[in-house]
């Protein structure tokens, strides 16, 4: 889907690009806090460097307006938890003697299938809100990805928007640029909030959210080296590894099937059979029985776990490898952790049935009665 | 009858020397699709399967008269492929390559407004005529001929559905996979359409899921413009906002927009009956012939 760059890694790409961007620097402890305040001064942003939307609601942005404020800030953010992830580093920034406040921001519109740039006076709020409550105060102006953003369109984003005139054409600019990053570095999105029109009518981005498509990483080697793995827990971790769409849940039934749209459909069956799924994960196309025993000890690692359901329907997926996958993730227990059904249709789904250990596992032949025996497996563990 | 693809289709396979490419030609041409090609840079010359292979697609339609492509190109250069084939005035191109870059893909929706040729995918399996041809990944023996037409965003899906209607005893006209990325060609609409002028399609399945807004608009073209019933089904109930279930088009955005509530209402309002289960899809769809 998407690479997130951090704010700090953002920035460094605008700054590089000319756009202006607060002085800055990072800092992993208190006392590199303090020495980047010294050199820095007064007012200055301390902020949380974590893939964490709403950071200054939650706590992970403070202004030090002194050397006590600072120290406080620091020890209140580095090691804090910002909605499940754990604060490493800050950006200490110099504060902005700003006059206006801006939204810009660049995405992709699918329905459309073109880029579309947003500029807004009401910069500094939930956009989103904006967006909802008040949708012509967001200029917008969609881009045709052959020749890029025009030079008129960026003025007509401008004047429609309402930025005051004095500023108009630099802003216009500031946006033109980052059309070229956007495209240059096939991001998903670049979001803005807020460009800040200082007392000495200068630009600044005071903000940046930067988001890759990680479909196109292996044309930007140098933003491919800037991931830094941020899961939320560590199955997603392990999943990263195993290279999985995982997605976890808070129930109690796992799931494990084949292509995004089925896997999604015995979630919902789950539900609809009373259960509640622990969790996504499409083992994708043509796995091989290797890859399905990871999948099964990805399931089996989740605690929250009573119960599994493996529903594969096999097209370029074949059920003699899933069978033998599911065999050999089994046979090295002395005891199965968890009761696990099985349902296998399509490609060599009688094959997989004869070699399947029934031993090990439960077989169902559709898919509604492989969702029913799971919750009712759930059921039974969890009482 | 049928859609898109029938007896007359004649196929060339872009990235026809691959594994992906030569493994399904085989079956394609199994099922009895006419594989009349394969475009390969550099490999002009060679044979796959019997077919001959050529360096560009324009020499296979010029050579072989082909008139449709089956992409299994790497994502790396499906683009410039999808590019290629559209250069060429193929009626049809499906790009079954999990993983184009979204910002190609833009570029790719801007050239397809200026050509006549009609693009399926990318990041999807294929469509099939049963009995007649299949371009792409599909199962083929799950398939029987009749007369209800399917479309849907994701492959595996397909498949269970159309193996709850096969059971029964129901066949389909044609059943697409239309993909399940963020851009893509042939949408909702553009297939039901299709389905609305074939005589021999008396109802449809239309599968979606989560994301995005095409399922609203395809209910919107249904309410306004269709006589043939439709059943439906939308994955992704049970996924919580913000998180993305596997397409890179299923994701619940953080303000509400995409959820399977709104497909399902949008559908309902309709006049389109959603399935709880793919076999209720099945019901609905027996209840209409």
């Amino acid at each position: 889907m998407v690479m997130k760059l951090h704010e700090y890694q953002a920035k460094n790409i605008f700054a590089e690009a000319g756009i202006p961007v607060p002085e800055s620097r990072l800092a992993s402890s208190v006392d590199e806090v303090m020495d980047a305040v010294e050199d820095i001064g007064y007012p200055a942003a301390i902020k949380a460097q974590v893939h964490v939307g709403g950071r200054g609601k939650a706590g992970g942005i403070k202004i030090a307006m002194d050397e006590d404020e600072a120290r406080q800030a620091a020890e209140d953010i580095l090691g804090m938890d910002l909605k499940g992830y754990t604060v490493d580093r800050v950006l200490v920034e110099a504060g902005v003697d700003f006059e206006n406040e801006l939204y810009v921001g660049i995405t992709m519109d699918r329905g459309e299938g073109k880029p579309v740039a947003m500029v807004s006076t009401e910069g500094g709020v939930n956009i989103e809100e904006v967006a909802e409550e008040n949708p012509d105060a967001i200029a917008r102006e969609h881009i045709d990805p052959a020749f890029g953003l025009h030079p008129y369109q960026a003025r007509k984003i401008v004047f429609d928007a309402g930025i005051p005139r004095d500023v108009a054409f630099d802003v216009a600019s500031f946006l033109s640029t980052l059309y070229d990053l956007y495209e240059a570095n096939d991001a998903s999105d670049i979001e803005i909030n807020p460009v800040m029109i200082t007392s000495d009518r200068d630009v600044v981005a005071a903000d940046a959210v930067m988001n890759i498509d990680d479909d196109a990483l292996f044309r930007h080697e140098d933003l491919a080296a800037m991931e830094e793995d941020s899961y939320e827990d560590e199955l997603e971790a392990k999943a990263g590894e195993y290279g999985f769409d995982y997605v976890r849940l808070s129930g109690n039934v796992g799931i494990i099937g084949n292509g995004a749209g089925l896997v999604m459909t015995t979630l919902d069956l789950v539900d609809y059979f009373g259960g509640k799924p622990a969790n996504f994960l499409d083992i994708g196309g043509g796995a091989k029985a290797s890859r399905v025993a990871n999948a099964l000890d990805m399931v089996f690692s989740d605690e929250n776990v009573d119960s599994v359901v493996f529903n594969i329907f096999g097209g370029i997926t074949r059920g003699d490898e899933v069978a033998k996958g599911i065999n050999e993730a089994l046979e090295q227990f002395d005891e199965i952790p968890k009761p696990v059904v099985v349902r296998l249709a399509g490609t060599n789904a009688e094959e997989g049935m004869e070699i399947l250990n029934t031993d090990l596992v439960q077989v169902e032949g559709t898919l509604e009665d492989a969702v029913q025996r799971a919750v009712e497996n759930a059921q039974e563990v969890s009482q | 009858m049928s859609i898109f693809v029938d007896d007359d289709t004649r196929v060339v396979v872009q990235g026809i020397t691959g594994g992906e490419g030569r493994f399904h030609t085989q079956q394609m041409m199994e099922y009895g699709t006419n594989v009349v090609a394969g475009a390969v840079p550099g490999k002009g010359g060679q044979e796959v399967e019997g077919v001959p292979v050529y360096d560009t697609v324009s020499e296979a339609v010029e050579e072989e008269d082909a008139n449709a492509s089956v992409v299994f190109v790497p994502p790396a250069f499906a683009g410039d492929a999808i590019f290629e084939a559209l250069d060429t005035d193929l009626d049809l191109v499906v790009a079954i390559t999990e993983g184009v870059p979204t910002q190609d893909m833009a570029k790719v929706n801007k050239r397809l407004s200026e050509v006549d040729t009609r693009l399926i995918g990318p990041n999807c399996p294929g469509i099939i005529t049963p009995g007649e041809a299949k371009l792409g990944i599909l199962p083929g023996n799950i398939f029987e001929e009749g007369n209800v037409g399917l479309v849907s965003r994701s492959g595996t899906l397909t498949y269970q559905v159309v193996s709850n209607l096969t059971e029964r005893g129901i066949g389909q006209t044609t059943a697409i996979g239309i993909g399940g990325d963020p851009i893509i060609g042939t949408s909702f609409v553009d297939a039901l359409e299709a389905f609305e002028n074939d005589p021999d399609t008396h109802a449809v399945v239309m599968c979606g899921e989560i994301g995005g807004e095409d399922e609203e608009q395809a209910a919107q073209f249904i309410a306004e413009n269709m006589d043939t019933p439709v059943a439906g089904f939308i994955a992704g109930r049970t996924a919580p906002p913000g998180k993305r279930m596997g397409h890179a088009g299923a994701i619940v955005s953080g303000s509400g927009t995409g959820t399977a509530e709104s497909k399902i209402n949008a559908l309902n309002d309709a006049g389109v009956p959603v399935g709880d289960t793919p076999n209720e899809v099945a019901d609905h769809i027996e209840d209409f012939l």
